[in-house]
């Protein structure tokens, strides 16, 4: 939080994608440029998106982890 | 033009009255408003419920967000509209928290109310809106879909950015991050409000904003009335931040699905654009407003914390019953949409 540059950014989201701040060049393979939509977008990492290299929120339909889970029952959180 | 609004009860009638007389801070024609909306709270109604209080609370809304209704810009802070107002909004915010339990807050850091709130918007177990969209909708029930979304649709993102001079440093960066892209980062035809009015141009419909008010029940003016109670509050900035959290985490899956629906029934691009584009625009925002808007807010204030879950699970809640209303209406072969006759004023 503290950078103040302008040097683009990636957010490592936990259980997510890669979140991309600032201005970075997304290309195929071959060098063609990958349409960027929005200033900042989220780069799948579960490699289950529909939109790849984008997320479309699928790793939540598949409990993605990028942790690694310690002994914890996610019927736990849930309300009464 | 703003097309015109036909009263549901004595509120939104002595209401509708009132914007025909002159905009007087001590007009007579509201005090009988005031005194309506006293004697219809008094009589214990449920607020998600009453069409004449919920198209009465919109209207007074209405005057605050433009092009909404059609009265002198004076009535906006008139007193008398204003203590009616706040008479409902008390009751609409006793009645949802009365309903919505807060009871297993998160530890006030930013990762633990997004693990949170990410944990709570994907335990809903209810019957499917989107699946049934994508697997089974008729044609007439698609359009009943969009028309149903339309009041709050064609101003998506406007009652969340009444919150946004109420917030400070990670809270306000990341609420200004998501409305920007809400707001089509500078191109006008890239709004996502405009670009739902292609996709009801698309579809036949009248993308004017409110065309389809007469028709649509109390529980969707209550989803548009709670979030700009929310964001017009500032009291409830805590509720505005965690309603975009869970709005933004409940939508890139159910778009897909809406999409899908439409491409079934051979609608093209121009249709589903809208929800193509949420896709991947909210799967970004779900993580900038779960983190950095909810999360940073609590960081800053612990205190706005339980407010944040509040505002969540506020969301899930009304959209809940505003989705359930289609589905059981659908599978009772009726339409979701009320049937009225519009009365010349």
């Amino acid at each position: 939080m503290s950078d103040r540059s302008d040097a683009p950014t990636i957010v490592a989201c936990p259980d997510g994608p890669l979140l991309v701040r600032g201005e970075v060049q997304l290309e195929t393979p071959e060098g063609e440029p990958i349409e960027q939509r929005r200033r900042t977008v989220a780069l799948c990492r579960c490699g289950v998106s529909t939109i790849k290299p984008f997320c479309d929120g699928t790793h939540k339909a598949i409990h993605f982890r990028t942790e690694p889970q310690p002994a914890r029952s996610r019927t736990s959180e849930r309300e009464e | 033009m703003t097309p015109r609004i036909t009263p549901r009860g004595p509120v939104s009638e002595a209401l509708l009255h009132a914007f025909s007389t002159e905009p007087h801070p001590d007009a007579p024609a509201m005090d009988e408003v005031v005194e309506l909306t006293r004697t219809a709270l008094a009589a214990g109604t449920d607020l998600l419920t009453d069409d004449d209080l919920q198209i009465s609370l919109y209207m007074m809304y209405g005057l605050s967000y433009g092009d909404t209704v059609d009265a002198d810009d004076e009535w906006e802070w008139n007193p008398g509209l204003v203590r009616a107002r706040r008479l409902i909004e008390r009751e609409f915010e006793r009645q949802l928290r009365q309903r919505i339990a807060v009871d297993d807050l998160p530890a006030p850091e930013a990762e633990a109310v997004a693990s949170y709130l990410f944990g709570i918007t994907s335990e809903d177990g209810g019957p499917s809106l989107s699946r049934f969209i994508a697997k089974k909708a008729t044609r007439e029930q698609l359009l009943e879909f969009v028309i149903q979304r339309s009041i709050y649709t064609r101003k998506e993102a406007d009652p969340h950015s009444w919150a946004i001079p109420r917030l400070t440093g990670r809270a306000k960066a990341a609420i200004v991050e998501v409305q920007s892209d809400e707001y089509g980062g500078g191109r006008p035809h890239r709004i996502h409000a405009e670009i739902f009015g292609r996709t009801m141009s698309g579809l036949g419909l009248d993308s004017t904003y409110g065309a389809y008010i007469d028709s649509v029940p109390a529980i969707t003016l209550a989803s548009f009335t709670m979030m700009s109670m929310f964001g017009l509050n500032r009291g409830l900035r805590g509720a505005i931040a965690g309603h975009l959290a869970a709005f933004e985490m409940t939508s890139s899956i159910p778009n897909r699905f809406y999409g899908n629906g439409f491409r079934r029934l051979g609608f093209g691009e121009d249709v589903t654009e809208y929800y193509d584009e949420h896709v991947e625009a909210d799967a970004v925002h779900e993580q900038i407003a779960g983190r950095d808007l909810a999360g940073g807010l609590a960081e800053q204030h612990p205190e706005l914390l339980p407010d944040i879950v509040f505002g969540a699970k506020a969301c899930l809640y009304v959209d809940g019953l505003a989705g359930l209303h289609m589905l059981d209406s659908w599978e009772a072969g009726r339409s979701s949409l009320l049937v009225r006759e519009s009365v010349p004023a």
